[in-house]
């Protein structure tokens, strides 16, 4: 079974390049092309709402995309960034907050604003390229230096005496996609037997005594108050806790199996139209697939959407197996089999307490 | 004449009356009553549902238990330091008097992560005590020591006056009377002391309530466990569950008022009965 859908991914992945990055092309072309702006105002300010974790990549991006504005259309750009936990964000949007272009961890929030308010515009997934993901990125283990407890794979998470960290799948993005790869390895592992898998779950978060609620104090648990032997932790934050706290102190482990988790990206039609901000929110999010800000990314420990770019890094992000929201089903139904009222999540901790 | 017309040294009693009223009711009454209103549309099958499912109830027993004991402890400590601070001359007095008010001010968030370092298993305080085999951080009484300390200046304060008002010659009168310790305490001291007690714990116990930021810090936030209402109300809004977050905070409210109402009125009993 693991050894059929290996072979399907690596059947698949060529093809789908192919075709992926042909709309690259087409934007490229589209950003070349590029000279001034319908809008005559001398200055322009756009408000991008992300998620928390792209913090240091947006302060970079913003730079070089400021530089390549002014020079196409002689406009000054100032780019106002607030960051915080995805769902929040969302949430902020929807009850007024004027962002031109939202950034966030999941498809899944950026339609929930637009089931509440209408104002992203339908299907806003299919304006850019790899539906609005500029680039992806996956979930990873980070243990302590040495591996004192040789963990290398999901199922090592669930033997006695190992505690894991990882935020809370209900209120954290980061959690949530820990969660769904987690799952995705226990249906594979027990050839695609749901109440196998629980069982698993059930033993995995047995071992997580405690559950923050974003990803960053998770990250603060495991690494201030030296909670836990495992973290289950975004590609990217392993990389840049490494960069910070140095490499004498952790290592990356990557799993057998992971997900593709791909952060989405869309500018707000109603609200740019407002604005008059329509044009260069547009390309603030079209320039993210250009080749310079391929780099950028790939930089700040994302995987690059771009397969070339990503060919480059190739040693820096190891191919491992990645399932996608789509195999699991889509965010629609996996809300409502896992994280609703009375879904799968409640009933790995109803269990436990009985 | 005049004096009957300006009877309070602030002047225009109807204009302050009403200004005050309507500031009130704007500040307080008007979010409140919106919450209310956005109960709309939302069945009472389905609130039923959402107030009664295992983990709703959990949360609330978490939440309305931890607060009360946390309130009860906040009283005890809260009389000896009022008692303390009030009765006794000592060097720095004025400095801890003041350190009374510092949870006040101190954003809940700081508080909530010096509280889950300093007794995490690495903490000062925690390392001491893993060895004796208590565990505190990401637990349930890693929650009551935060309530503890977010409530304890109300404890204090409400206290404070009244032993400040005590009437000594009372207290000297039985003495002289030949009533020993024991029945001056409790014949005299804590009848006066009570109705400001019952406020003090109310006080307390409702903030431990509404208590979210410090909290979230040092419990392990596990489902069922030590999961507390202003969490699950937190984690339904990032579901975009909306009308769950609504139906538990209306529920929340209503019985905190409940609670506050008849705390209320049992020290308004007091008062009358001692005051």
């Amino acid at each position: 079974m693991k050894c059929k859908l290996l072979f399907l991914f690596f059947l698949l992945l060529p093809l789908k390049i192919l075709c992926g990055q042909r709309d690259l092309e087409a934007i490229r072309r589209d950003l070349a092309r590029k000279e001034g702006t319908p809008s005559t105002k001398s200055s322009l300010e756009i408000l991008n709402v992300s998620y928390d974790p792209t913090r240091e990549f947006y302060d970079d991006y913003n730079a070089i995309f400021k530089k390549w504005w002014k020079q196409k259309t002689n406009q000054n750009l100032r780019i106002i960034q607030s960051h915080g936990a995805s769902a929040k964000q969302a949430r902020a949007v929807m009850s007024g907050l004027d962002a031109d272009v939202v950034s966030l961890a999941l498809a899944f929030d950026i339609d929930a604003i637009q089931h509440s308010t209408g104002i992203v515009g339908d299907e806003w997934q299919k304006r850019l390229p790899n539906q609005s993901s500029p680039y992806f990125s996956t979930i990873v283990f980070l243990v302590r230096k040495g591996n004192p407890k040789n963990i290398h794979d999901w199922g090592d998470l669930v033997r006695e005496g190992v505690q894991i960290v990882t935020p809370n799948p209900k209120t954290s993005g980061g959690g949530r996609w820990g969660y769904l790869a987690a799952w995705a390895w226990a249906m594979e592992a027990t050839g695609q037997q749901p109440d196998l898998a629980k069982e698993y779950m059930k033993k995995l978060f047995a071992n997580a005594p405690v559950l923050d609620t974003g990803a960053r104090g998770s990250t603060t648990n495991f690494f201030l108050r030296k909670k836990g032997d495992v973290l289950i932790s975004w590609e990217n934050e392993a990389y840049l806790m490494i960069d910070k706290m140095g490499r004498d102190r952790v290592e990356i482990v990557y799993p057998s199996l992971s997900i593709r988790a791909e952060p989405p990206v869309a500018w707000l039609e109603q609200i740019v139209d407002k604005k008059g901000t329509q044009d260069a929110a547009e390309f603030y999010l079209k320039y993210l697939y250009s080749l310079t800000a391929q780099e950028l990314i790939a930089r700040h420990h994302f995987r690059p959407y771009d397969s070339q770019v990503a060919l480059q890094y190739e040693k820096k992000f190891p191919k491992i197996p990645l399932i996608s929201i789509e195999e699991l089903g889509g965010w629609d139904s996996i809300q409502k089999l896992h994280f609703g009222e009375g879904g799968i999540f409640d009933e790995v901790y109803l269990s436990e307490k009985e | 004449m005049l004096s009957k017309r300006y009877p309070q040294t602030l002047p225009g009693r109807d204009l302050h009356l009403i200004f005050s009223l309507s500031y009130l009711s704007f500040l307080v009454l008007l979010p409140l009553g919106f919450l209310i209103l956005s109960l709309q549309g939302v069945s009472l099958e389905e609130a039923g549902r959402i107030l009664f499912s295992r983990r709703a109830i959990a949360a609330f027993r978490v939440s309305f238990s931890l607060s009360f004991y946390a309130a009860i402890i906040d009283l005890f400590l809260g009389v000896i330091i009022a008692w303390v601070l009030v009765k006794y001359e000592f060097l720095g007095k004025n400095f801890f008097d003041s350190i009374v008010d510092l949870p006040f001010a101190m954003p809940t968030a700081i508080s909530g992560i010096a509280l889950a370092t300093l007794y995490s298993e690495e903490g000062w305080i925690g390392q001491v005590l893993t060895k004796a085999g208590i565990e505190v951080s990401y637990t349930p009484s890693g929650i009551l020591i935060a309530l503890i300390f977010v409530g304890l200046p109300f404890a204090v304060r409400a206290v404070q006056p009244a032993v400040e008002a005590l009437d000594v010659d009372m207290e000297e009168a039985a003495a002289s009377l030949g009533a020993k310790r024991p029945a001056i305490l409790g014949r005299i001291v804590f009848p006066q002391l009570l109705p400001s007690m019952i406020t003090g714990l109310t006080m307390s116990f409702a903030r431990g309530l509404g208590e979210y930021g410090s909290v979230i810090f040092i419990a392990g936030n596990i489902p069922y466990v030590s999961e507390i209402v202003p969490l699950l109300i937190v984690v339904e809004l990032d579901q975009f569950n909306f009308k769950a977050a609504t139906v538990l905070a209306v529920a929340m409210l209503l019985l905190s008022f409940l609670l506050l109402v008849s705390l209320g009125l049992i020290g308004h009993q007091l008062r009358k009965r001692y005051g």
